[in-house]
């Protein structure tokens, strides 16, 4: 029923991102609860489990988006690279440079296709000419498998595209950034099956490049596209480890309840 | 099928009465119910129409006349002797003939005029004449020869303005039975009045003087107008424009975006809702007291109106950018954060772009609001004068005492010649216009920028 995952050699990436007991609250909520787990570059990580263990939470943790939820307190630590997100000289404006992210429902800004690629770009400076943004927005797009689509109507509003070009846009936007870390919060949940497809295979395409996490409902979908997987229940994460062991030998019974569907 | 109130059928299945085809008794009175309830809606909006067509029907038909006005022509000889016996046509010179000078030619014109015209002259006097034109009818030719010295000694046509006694007689106000009682006019000059309107020397026009003239005494209401208190509420909706719209919207940007949630904003913001609903009033004697007694800013300024204003319309242009903004979805605030712009560019670039119309549409509906408030201006002294002299420049437009439409047009329906409760009414007019035309603009920017997600 599962698919084995396209790297079948176990080969041992860099780590890129390294949680330590990381606790999460929302007020008195305990969200998280002591997470360690270890994020390889070059490799798709997908998080999965029941609805509110969690996962989404970790997954804003990384890029420090829960920063914009007045309640929410982080604790433990982050390193990314080494260096910990959650110290104080961290800009968060700076790390989302760094940790790209694609939201649940396809967001793009109500304005042209090329303004959407272009504003990262621009606001980090990463174009000194026009004709290095035009370069920047190009490669994006065909990073994002959508420039086939789009590149005739580059000055169109993104919001007129389809929901699965909206996300492939919403992705080649995060890329144009040059992030080390592109995270996704369940990027197809409101997409048709033939545009999953299309942004699964781009997921894997990105692999090449980018460390990418991934937070998925669909066990499908993590065995299709991931290479460790990581089972989050009740703020706890349950099991790590690759994903083809995770889903024909799991070793925590909890894992093999929700695999299976007895849970969830 | 535990329900003990459903009789089983035969089958043991719950019987519903009968055919479709007819309604049974519950559904009979829900739809009385609605059907009632329709009405009392349609009785409601009926209601509320009926008084708008007739407040509108009455301010139309009372405020019309005020804009046309009677006026005389009549041929004025103006003798050298009289008005220039030096001869040299110095106007400084000529101004020591005052208008006490002037009248007497207004005198013997009108009286050429009815011999020419074979008009019976009922007065012994000449200058009983005169009360049919307007007192302000001397000023007008002295200024006008002042003006153009070399006009003495021709005979040159004015047209002066009739007296609002006149004035109300073409317009049906007057009549013969009520000047019984009224010392400025007798029967007898009506029916000169008469005889001139057939000659087509005495006619009514439109009159440009009461969209852009000054106010004028209590005593010639013919000659009021309503322009220098149209600029008065120019310069006061610049000051309210200038000041509300940026600490408005940096005010809103600021609680609605970067604000924590504590106790404090929370009080901050039950207190902007609680200011908008506070009466005008109020914020005329905050004015008086903070701006004029403490600040000591000249009183009757536009610029101390405009203060006060902007003090009654900050709450409006808050609440409704707040809205606005809170309109915004947060996935595009999300979006532009997962991209790594910082909260303000966020914030700048996309979220405030997106909520400019809805912004501006509250402003615009603010500034409407501003445009028609009387009551603070009447606690600031912007009420009890004649604006008689538009503003010398654009300081003397801000600070030097000036009336407001709205207080204009009040200052008007208190005084008691009923030709100023004629132009209270125009005023409204004008000012209604000036209202509509500002609502019609936000609605039109909403319209145009709407956008959808």
């Amino acid at each position: 029923m599962y698919d084995s995952p396209k790297s079948e050699t176990a080969v041992q990436h860099a780590i890129k991102i390294a949680a330590n007991k990381v606790q999460v609250y929302y007020g008195d909520t305990h969200a998280i609860k002591d997470v360690d787990v270890r994020i390889e570059d070059k490799t798709v990580t997908a998080f999965i489990g029941p609805s509110g263990c969690g996962k989404s939470t970790f997954l804003r943790t990384l890029n420090r988006m829960n920063d914009t939820i007045d309640i929410c307190r982080v604790e433990g630590e982050i390193l990314l690279d080494g260096e910990n997100i959650y110290d104080k000289r961290v800009d968060p404006v700076q790390l989302r440079a760094k940790v790209g992210m694609v939201f649940q429902k396809p967001n793009p800004f109500p304005k042209s296709i090329y303004d959407n690629i272009a504003y990262g770009p621009r606001i980090h400076g990463l174009a000194k000419t026009k004709a290095d943004l035009d370069d920047i927005v190009e490669k994006s797009l065909r990073r994002g498998a959508i420039w086939n689509e789009v590149k005739d109507r580059l000055h169109a509003p993104g919001t007129g595209l389809s929901g699965g070009q909206q996300q492939r846009l919403c992705i080649a936007r995060a890329v144009a950034t040059e992030p080390e870390v592109l995270l996704m919060d369940e990027p197809c949940s409101a997409l048709d099956p033939i545009a999953t497809g299309q942004v699964e295979e781009l997921i894997d395409e990105l692999r090449e490049s980018y460390s990418v996490v991934i937070v998925t409902h669909s066990m499908q979908q993590a065995a299709r596209v991931s290479q460790k997987t990581a089972f989050f229940h009740l703020g706890n994460l349950v099991e790590f480890g690759e994903t083809s062991q995770i889903f024909t030998n799991p070793k925590d019974p909890r894992t093999e309840s929700y695999i299976t569907g007895r849970i969830g | 099928m535990t329900d003990a109130t459903v009789q089983p059928g035969a089958e043991g299945r719950p019987v519903k009465s009968g055919s479709l085809l007819e309604q049974d008794a519950r559904t009979k009175r829900r739809n009385a119910a609605e059907a009632r309830f329709k009405f009392y809606g349609m009785a409601a909006v009926g209601i509320g129409v009926i008084f708008l067509i007739l407040l509108l029907v009455s301010i139309v038909r009372n405020g019309v006349p005020a804009f046309t006005q009677t006026f005389v022509t009549v041929p004025i000889y103006l003798p050298e002797d009289k008005l220039d016996k030096s001869g040299v046509r110095d106007p400084d010179v000529m101004r020591k003939v005052t208008t006490f000078g002037y009248a007497p030619l207004l005198d013997d014109a009108l009286v050429t005029k009815l011999e020419d015209n074979g008009i019976e002259m009922p007065f012994a006097k000449p200058s009983k004449l005169r009360d049919m034109v307007s007192s302000s009818a001397a000023a007008q030719v002295r200024d006008t020869v002042l003006a153009n010295p070399d006009l003495i000694g021709q005979t040159v046509d004015f047209k002066l303005l009739a007296s609002s006694r006149v004035d109300g007689y073409m317009k049906g106000r007057v009549t013969r039975e009520s000047l019984a009682r009224d010392k400025n006019l007798d029967a007898e000059h009506l029916d000169i009045v008469d005889q001139l309107h057939e000659l087509g020397t005495l006619e009514r026009s439109f009159n440009w003087a009461f969209i852009f003239g000054s106010d004028a005494s209590e005593s010639r209401p013919e000659q009021a107008g309503l322009g220098v208190s149209m600029v008065g509420s120019l310069f006061m909706m610049i000051v309210v424009l200038v000041l509300s719209l940026p600490i408005g919207v940096a005010a809103s940007i600021y609680l609605e975006e970067f604000a924590p949630k504590n106790r404090w904003t929370d009080l901050i913001e039950v207190n902007i809702s609680n200011l908008a609903a506070v009466p005008s009033i109020v914020f005329g004697i905050l004015g008086l007291a903070v701006f004029i007694q403490f600040a000591h800013l000249p009183m009757s300024a536009p610029l101390v109106g405009g203060l006060v204003l902007t003090l009654m319309t900050l709450p409006t242009i808050i609440i409704s950018t707040r809205a606005s903004l809170k309109a915004v979805p947060p996935s595009i605030r999300d979006a532009a954060l997962g991209v790594g712009a910082s909260k303000m560019q966020s914030v700048f670039h996309h979220v405030l772009p997106l909520a400019m119309p809805g912004i501006l549409t509250g402003t615009i509906l603010g500034l409407a609001q501003a445009l028609g408030e009387t009551a603070p201006l009447l606690l600031i002294g912007m009420v009890g004068f004649i604006a008689s002299n538009m503003p010398d420049g654009v300081a003397a437009g801000f600070l030097s005492p000036n009336s407001a439409m709205p207080a204009q047009i009040y200052e008007w329906a208190k005084r008691a010649d009923p030709a100023y409760y004629e132009r209270a009414w125009g005023g409204i007019i004008i000012l209604l216009v000036f209202l509509m035309t500002m609502n019609i603009i936000a609605i039109l920017l909403r319209r145009r920028f709407e956008r959808r997600w």
